[in-house]
């Protein structure tokens, strides 16, 4: 599904991935540790197509196309989805707002017509009531105000209604107290099925106790230092990353 | 739907019969210039009774000695008033004679909207004056309200037919030497609205005029008198649209609102001239008196959407005369390319006990500048009296700038006053986001735009709301690259 071949990427200037090859099939589920700085989400991001990024060299291909020339909301339209370390506020759009317009945009991409009011209601409260969302929170502005927990939360709501064949958790344990770990982390586990794919990009190894890796890959310097199954993250959890 | 322009010309005059153009005013346009001949020829024109007559005279003598003011954040070359042709009526027989008249940009926005003027019309619950070209052409649902006893015709047969409410209440809110324009207007005013709501009664549906300006060179001077009798609601919508016009359009309107002890007027506007093309070349001059006075209990509430014109003079305002009145003044004002906008309302509490809130969101994009100019007076006899402002800027890009003048004059010291301001640019961060959840651009940008208005949508009736959350939107259309 998601195929990385040698990709180096630079920001201003700086490079800071230096050959990073990768492959995700689909029903897996990777894990990319690595400390601070290493590179993880320049990582995400780029997939994502956020053209703060260049990239120098090498190739990034979702299903078998090169998507390197495609904008983020076209990559988006193909079904990939990133969960922010930091979502943004938008003041004054409802989280239900947003996130109809996010299915109509998707829909419309795909030359289908909008989901209907009532089918979108009837989706909004499933996925709602599987993330242990109440539906208050539904009609507060876009991550404005939010706990870390909420805004998370939020995150894995929308991938829920989105359902994405793709989708990269960017740092999603950060900011989560032991119970919103635990929500959210059942709610990805939830979601998983054969047909798609996660990446869940993290510091720590305490979300891979809840979200079960098949993979698990050590970013350092821009580069894949070691990959191995979920063993190598409670390794790198004893011995700390110094030890590679 | 595939017309040909044969039938759709037959359609078009058709719906002109129907909808009562009348014949009996000449077509022709006056000779351009102003001077007492051309005062004397509008009052004689619209057969008028001699004390109109006097008043709009007593305002030319007043306004030739009066300066064009140049306080405002705006820059413009000043307009000839002797190159305006002041009076100018439908051509009822080849109004559309061609469709090139109607300019394709103004009928995409008109699809855009989702709204034509025959929709208009039938919007269910809103009855529609037209003006066109300075002439009042149609009233409906007049009979409907007749049977409450309100009256919504133009201001030429409300003269005509109710001059004792006229001359009781016309140029008392805003005096006819107020200001430049107020003058101007005064002395030419073509046309325009009147409603009379009596005693007691709840005007049962949204009153609503729909201007147009059509004619290339002919100013627009537009006379609004709205009068709700003790105890009394209404609620009033006004829409502009103009069509695309090379030279720059003059437009000079007077709204003046009277809310007796007990009543309740809210006026809603949305103001889409045309605001010139991306060049900054062409557009409407859109100076504006707009002015409220409150009796005893009364309140009055203006909300404005402002999205076009090329330059905006514009500050509706509300004298809280009676104790325990209530002014409120919501607006959204969107400037993009070149457009400039000076807008913003005045708040003078004069009663006890008086209420003022305002907001106000300036949205700026592309090269424009959006001032919000606000003065909150407290006099000396208002005990008690509250104000809240907020003053919301967005901006987008580097090019654009977002200026806010609040004035603020306590007399008595029981006031309580409060200002806030906030000035913010929409995020690249904010724009990814969207984009990552498969919105494009323009759609993140209309969205931001919403958010941030919402305070001030939210107050417009449901359907103008619809079509003011559209016009925001198109109006900033291309305006992030």
């Amino acid at each position: 599904m998601l195929k990385i071949e040698n990709l180096h990427v630079s920001i201003e200037g700086k490079e800071i991935l230096k050959g990073v090859s990768l492959e995700v099939k689909k029903g897996e589920i990777h894990a990319i540790m690595g400390p601070n700085g290493s590179g993880k989400s320049t990582l995400s991001s780029v997939i994502a197509g956020n053209e703060d990024y260049e990239v120098t060299k090498g190739n990034i291909f979702f299903n078998d196309e090169n998507i390197e020339d495609l904008s983020a909301e076209e990559r988006a339209h193909k079904g990939i989805f990133m969960s922010f370390q930091y979502p943004v506020e938008i003041p004054g759009i409802t989280v239900t707002n947003f996130i109809k317009t996010a299915i109509n945009s998707n829909l419309k991409a795909r030359g289908e017509k909008d989901m209907p009011a009532n089918e979108m209601l009837k989706k909004i409260r499933e996925k709602a009531s599987l993330l242990e969302i109440d539906s208050r929170f539904l009609s507060r502005s876009l991550n404005e105000g939010f706990s870390g927990g909420e805004k998370k939360r939020n995150e894995i709501f929308q991938m829920a209604m989105l359902e994405p064949t793709l989708a990269i958790l960017d740092e999603t344990d950060s900011g989560l107290d032991i119970d919103a770990l635990r929500i959210v982390a059942s709610g990805v586990n939830k979601l998983k099925n054969k047909d798609n794919a996660t990446v869940v990009i993290t510091h720590y190894q305490r979300l891979l106790d809840h979200i079960i890796p098949d993979y698990v890959h050590v970013l350092q310097d821009g580069k894949i230092v070691k990959s191995g199954d979920k063993n190598l993250a409670l390794q790198l959890e004893e011995r700390g990353y110094d030890w590679l | 739907m595939a017309y040909t322009e044969e039938e759709l010309k037959k359609e078009l005059e058709q719906q002109e019969y129907q909808y009562g153009f009348t014949t009996e005013i000449e077509s022709e346009t006056f000779p351009v210039g102003l001077n007492e001949n051309i005062v004397r020829a509008i009052s004689k024109k619209k057969n008028e009774p001699e004390w109109m007559t006097k008043w709009r005279l007593e305002s030319y003598a007043a306004w030739k000695n009066m300066e064009e003011p140049d306080w405002a954040n705006v820059n413009y070359k000043k307009p000839d008033f002797q190159a305006i042709s002041y009076f100018s009526a439908p051509k009822t027989n080849n109004k559309y004679k061609s469709l090139d008249e109607v300019d394709p940009e103004l009928i995409k926005t008109f699809n855009k909207l989702g709204i034509s003027i025959e929709e208009q019309k039938k919007l269910s619950g809103v009855a529609v004056d037209i003006v066109m070209d300075s002439v009042s052409v149609a009233t409906t649902f007049r009979d409907t309200l007749a049977k409450d006893g309100i009256i919504f015709c133009s201001i030429s047969d409300a003269i005509q037919d109710y001059p004792d409410l006229v001359k009781k209440y016309i140029g008392k809110v805003i005096p006819k030497t107020d200001n430049y324009y107020a003058a101007l207007n005064s002395a030419v005013f073509s046309d325009g609205s009147f409603c009379y709501i009596p005693k007691g009664v709840r005007c049962p549906m949204e009153l609503s005029t729909y201007f147009r300006i059509n004619q290339a060179g002919t100013g627009q001077f537009e006379r609004t008198l709205v009068i709700a009798d003790e105890g009394s609601y209404v609620s009033y919508l006004e829409g502009c649209t103009a069509p695309s016009r090379d030279e720059n359009q003059l437009h000079a309107a007077v709204v003046e609102l009277i809310a007796l002890d007990n009543a309740e007027i809210k006026y809603s506007t949305v103001q889409n001239w045309y605001p010139g093309n991306k060049q900054g070349k062409g557009g409407v001059y859109n100076f504006v008196t707009k002015r409220g006075i409150c009796h005893t209990n009364s309140k009055i509430s203006w909300t404005q959407v402002e999205t076009g014109s090329a330059v905006t003079w514009k500050y509706p305002s509300c004298i809280l005369k009676g104790d325990n009145s209530i002014g409120e003044f919501y607006s959204i004002a969107v400037t993009n390319n070149y457009q400039q906008a000076d807008t913003g309302t005045k708040m003078i509490h004069l009663g006890k006990n008086t209420k003022s809130t305002i907001i106000s969101k300036g949205i700026s994009a592309g090269k424009s500048q959006n001032s919000y100019r606000g003065l909150v007076h407290i006099g000396k006899k208002a005990e008690n009296s509250r104000n809240f402002s907020q003053c919301d800027s967005l901006l987008m890009g580097n090019n654009c700038g977002a200026h806010t003048f609040p004035y603020i004059e306590a007399k008595n010291k029981t006031a309580q006053i409060e200002h806030e301001a906030t000035t913010s640019k929409i995020g690249e961060d904010q724009i990814f986001y969207c984009n990552q959840r498969g919105i494009d651009v323009e759609k993140a940008i209309a969205l931001i735009v919403n958010g941030f208005s919402k305070e001030v949508l939210n107050k417009l009736p449901m359907e103008f709301a619809v079509e003011a959350q559209k016009l925001l939107e198109i109006s900033l259309e291309g305006s992030v690259g």
